[in-house]
């Protein structure tokens, strides 16, 4: 298929309208998606300097870099800024916002001025947030438990709990609009079985977005109540009980992390079919494990409390949830390496980061089971077994989805092909630099190494070295994209309607797309991933 | 694809369903008063929520429409709800000490 | 309009151009509608949650400390509560009155009622604060020197632990202050679409901002059914 040299000249939402209040007050989807994109990679930056402070104290045993009261800060705002500033927002309201409404074959979200009011509660978040930082921080950890936070802490706690409450309206507001637009937005013929798998776990998503953020919102409410009039709620010594805010907590914060690698999922689901020419294996197994693992989430939050003080029976029953939870998790890796048996793969640099992501999530989501195990959770519970844990779900998971998710669509989204040799050289780097990074915290963890702490025995000290080390390449591996994708913006060869050959309807339409998305409304007729009737990309294939 | 608010709900049935809601109301607080011992708190909850299902039904209109996702999503939210308290209770309720 | 560029005068153009209040992403009004509707649902179902998480803690602490919690729901002025209870039941009779105004384009009636709603609100609120100073005064007000003394003396026959029963008021305050504060956005929504009814903008075409905000209103009187009981009548036994 030619590429249309002057597509960049053609009419886009790019190019609609020029200056700085038509980007301000667009209602446009996609608009407002790219707004999105500078703000979290913006908060990403800065969520990655504190691990690099974090890294850096860690090359020595000794606490010699930063007196233990800021290293607590440095912990705690990297996993706020992370979690809540990044990772949350990261696809849906980048990806998602852009592509949702081209999948279902729609002009735009079901409410669009909702949609940009939530960019702008995000900036209000990340602002507070920002400006909580530089009065000095937030040094709770990022779980403010109490009565720490409460009581005792005396940094900025209020100004960061309340941001975070701020940007959680954000997030309620995206996922009300995705669920709307899914359920009442769908263009003549798509069915709910034709739809991608980006929208199914898009709308899983959003599920748990509006029913867990709500409760984090009047947890922390009261936890800033509590701390402003001192109430004792969660005061022990006035009869409270610290454990309650934890159950509130977690009934958010474990559903949160399913938010944060389902949409990563959707991704993954998306670059399999296309990168190995062949229909998803197992459809509707797809579709309803992103349902399955979105209300089962919901059933496992005290495992995160199994040494606070919670009844055995209560252990035993969460113990047991959380085997259950990595069941529709399982399924999804099953279906996605049945997809690439004898299907024509070619590792293309969203295939890279997805193959990437199957391997690493793997191995975050099996330690996550020995960690449900009680007796091994005894042992690993705040040491760096835990951590590893986490980053390799979030970062191998969720980020390396996000990453291949930006490079796939960047055609789409820019009107330009990022070069695909650095692309795929970034991506070995991340790669490497990850696993180094954080292999041996396992070790180090299983070893004995508690989190949270400045200073360590100078028997851990190699372990520590090593994944210091891999931070560093790590970090590389993020800046190139940085550099190559603005790069493409200028100089990037043309992108074509569909230069992947991908199904789906955003590929029925011109890189970048016209504002409303289509010249005429689409009328599906076909099924999803129909991978076997389309031709090779000449793109790939020629990059041998 | 029909909806609810085509539906015109009659004067004369909102104000017996305010009738039913008041009569309720007063009831709930003079049963108060009468010693059931536990069952006070159950006869409470109980008129609570018939009350707010007359007020979810009637004057929300949900009897009315032909929308499923609208009975689907005030049952989940309820369903979402009582998981929230019933596994939370568990865990106190399961305690050993007090 | 460059956002109508290409579409020429195909049907959709001319059902535009025909109902102002049409959106251009949507196709037609039934459409426009039913995402409303259903958008309004499904944030009731996360104020749901939202309130959720306080009942939660309140009933965890109502198991745990029930005589100081009784105690102190005695100390609330139950003739009180009832009536707020149904001032918000006349108000939301009104708001449904209001609604089938709109249905049948009654503008008259339609403002009247709105404005019925509104007074309710007002009166609501008004017996809310009155209850909140006269808590105050008799120090049931946490951090505002809070005093159980009273209770214990009220209620020789009840364990009461008197910092429980300050979490009972905590949570009191919480839950009536947060309810309070969706009254105040909820009245402010009704002041906006009373404005709205005052300039003619409803017909029984189009009345959805009426049955939305509507929906809205009758969640916050349904939270309040449920507040009343749990607050007022944990104990309301004679002797006990």
């Amino acid at each position: 298929m030619a590429t249309t040299a002057v597509s960049s000249e053609r009419a886009n939402y790019l190019n609609a309208e020029y200056g700085i209040r038509s980007w301000l007050f667009t209602t446009d989807h996609k608009r407002i998606a790219l707004l999105y994109l500078i703000s979290i990679t913006a908060m990403f930056f800065v969520g990655g300097f504190f691990a690099l402070l974090i890294r850096l104290e860690l090359l020595t045993p000794a606490g010699d870099l930063l007196t233990a009261d800021t290293y607590n800060k440095a912990f705690s705002m990297h996993g706020q800024i992370m979690v809540f500033f990044f990772l949350v927002p990261s696809i849906p309201a980048v990806l998602g916002n852009f592509l949702v409404p081209m999948m279902v074959g729609a002009k735009d979200l079901a409410f669009p001025r909702i949609n940009l009011l939530s960019w702008y509660l995000y900036i209000a978040g990340a602002g507070l947030y920002i400006w909580c930082m530089m009065s000095g921080g937030v040094d709770t950890g990022w779980t403010f438990y109490t009565p720490f936070s409460s009581l005792f802490s005396n940094t900025h706690v209020v100004e960061a709990a309340m941001a975070i409450f701020i940007a959680g309206f954000s997030t309620i507001l995206t996922g009300l609009n995705f669920v709307v637009t899914v359920h009442r937005m769908r263009a003549p013929g798509m069915t709910w079985s034709r739809l991608p798998l980006f929208v199914w776990s898009h709308y899983a998503v959003s599920l748990i977005m509006l029913l867990a953020t709500p409760v984090i919102a009047i947890t922390l409410l009261l936890m800033v109540l509590e701390r402003a009039l001192n109430l004792g709620i969660f005061d022990a010594s006035r009869g409270g009980d610290p454990v309650l805010f934890q159950h509130l907590f977690w009934f958010y914060s474990h559903p949160a992390v399913y938010i944060m690698i389902l949409p990563s999922m959707g991704v993954v689901s998306e670059i399999i079919p296309c990168f190995s020419r062949k229909r998803i294996f197992g459809y509707s197994f797809v579709a309803m494990s992103s349902i399955a693992i979105a209300v089962i989430g919901f059933l496992v939050w005290a495992h995160h409390m199994f040494v606070a003080g919670i009844s055995l029976y209560s252990a035993l029953v969460f113990s047991f949830l959380s085997y259950l939870v990595a069941v529709p998790s399982a399924i999804k890796v099953f279906n996605w390496t049945a997809t690439m048996y004898k299907g024509s793969i070619s590792f293309s640099t969203p295939m890279l980061y997805a193959l990437g992501f199957i391997g690493l999530f793997t191995i975050g989501g099996l330690t996550g089971l020995f960690l449900a195990c009680l007796g091994v959770d005894v042992h690993v519970h705040d040491t760096y077994f835990v951590i590893a844990h986490f980053h390799y779900v979030m970062v191998g998971g969720a980020v390396l989805g996000y990453l291949g998710g930006i490079h796939f669509w960047w055609p789409k989204i820019a009107g330009r092909m990022y070069p695909e040799g650095w692309g795929r050289l970034a991506a070995v780097v991340v790669f490497i630099g990850f696993n180094l990074t954080f292999f041996p915290q396992f070790i180090v963890g299983y070893l004995g190494m508690p989190r949270r702490y400045w200073q360590y025995p100078a028997e851990y000290q190699v372990y520590n070295v090593l994944s210091t080390a891999g931070a560093s390449i790590l970090a590389v591996g993020y800046l190139l994209p940085i550099i190559y994708l603005l790069w493409s913006l200028r100089y990037g060869k043309v992108a074509s309607e569909n230069p992947w050959q991908a199904t789906g309807l955003e590929w029925r339409t011109a890189s970048p797309p016209p504002t409303f998305n289509f010249d005429e409304t689409p009328e599906v007729t076909w099924e999803a991933y129909e991978y076997d009737t389309m031709p090779l990309p000449e793109e790939v294939t020629l990059e041998r | 694809m029909a909806d609810h608010s085509e539906h015109v709900v009659s004067v004369g049935l909102y104000w017996l369903i305010w009738a039913v809601l008041i009569g309720a109301t007063f009831l709930t607080a003079w049963i108060a008063t009468v010693d059931l011992g536990i069952f006070n708190t159950v006869v409470a909850l109980l008129i609570a929520t018939c009350k707010a299902s007359i007020v979810v039904l009637f004057f929300m209109h949900v009897k009315y429409t032909s929308e499923k996702m609208t009975k689907a999503i005030v049952v989940s939210a309820i369903f979402w709800l009582l998981l929230l308290l019933f596994l939370s209770l568990s865990d106190y309720a399961t305690r050993s000490s007090g | 309009m460059s956002d109508r560029a290409g579409l020429g005068d195909s049907p959709l153009v001319v059902e535009h151009e025909a109902r102002p209040e049409l959106r251009h992403h949507f196709a037609d009004v039934v459409q426009q509608r039913n995402a409303a509707s259903l958008g309004m649902w499904v944030f009731l179902a996360t104020e749901i949650m939202f309130f959720g998480g306080m009942f939660c803690g309140y009933l965890i602490y109502r198991r745990e400390y029930y005589p100081s919690f009784a105690a102190g729901s005695k100390s609330l002025n139950l003739w009180l509560g009832a009536l707020n209870t149904a001032v918000l039941i006349c108000s939301s009779l009104t708001v449904a009155l209001s609604v089938r105004a709109s249905q049948l384009g009654k503008r008259r009636q339609l403002l009247w009622l709105l404005w019925g709603t509104i007074f309710f609100g007002l009166v609501f609120l008004g017996v809310k604060g009155f209850e909140w100073r006269d808590e105050y005064v008799h120090h049931h007000v946490p951090t505002f020197y809070f005093s159980a003394q009273d209770l214990i003396r009220e209620n020789p026959n009840l364990h009461i632990d008197p910092q429980a029963t300050k979490i009972f008021y905590s949570l009191y305050f919480s839950l009536t202050g947060v309810h309070a504060a969706h009254m105040v956005a909820g009245i402010g929504i009704f002041a906006v679409i009373t404005f709205m009814a005052w300039k003619g903008k409803f017909t029984p075409e189009y009345h959805t901002p009426v049955e939305i905000a509507g929906l809205y209103w009758h969640f916050v009187d349904i939270v309040w059914i449920y507040l009343f009981p749990l607050l007022y009548l944990i104990d309301r036994r004679p002797g006990a």
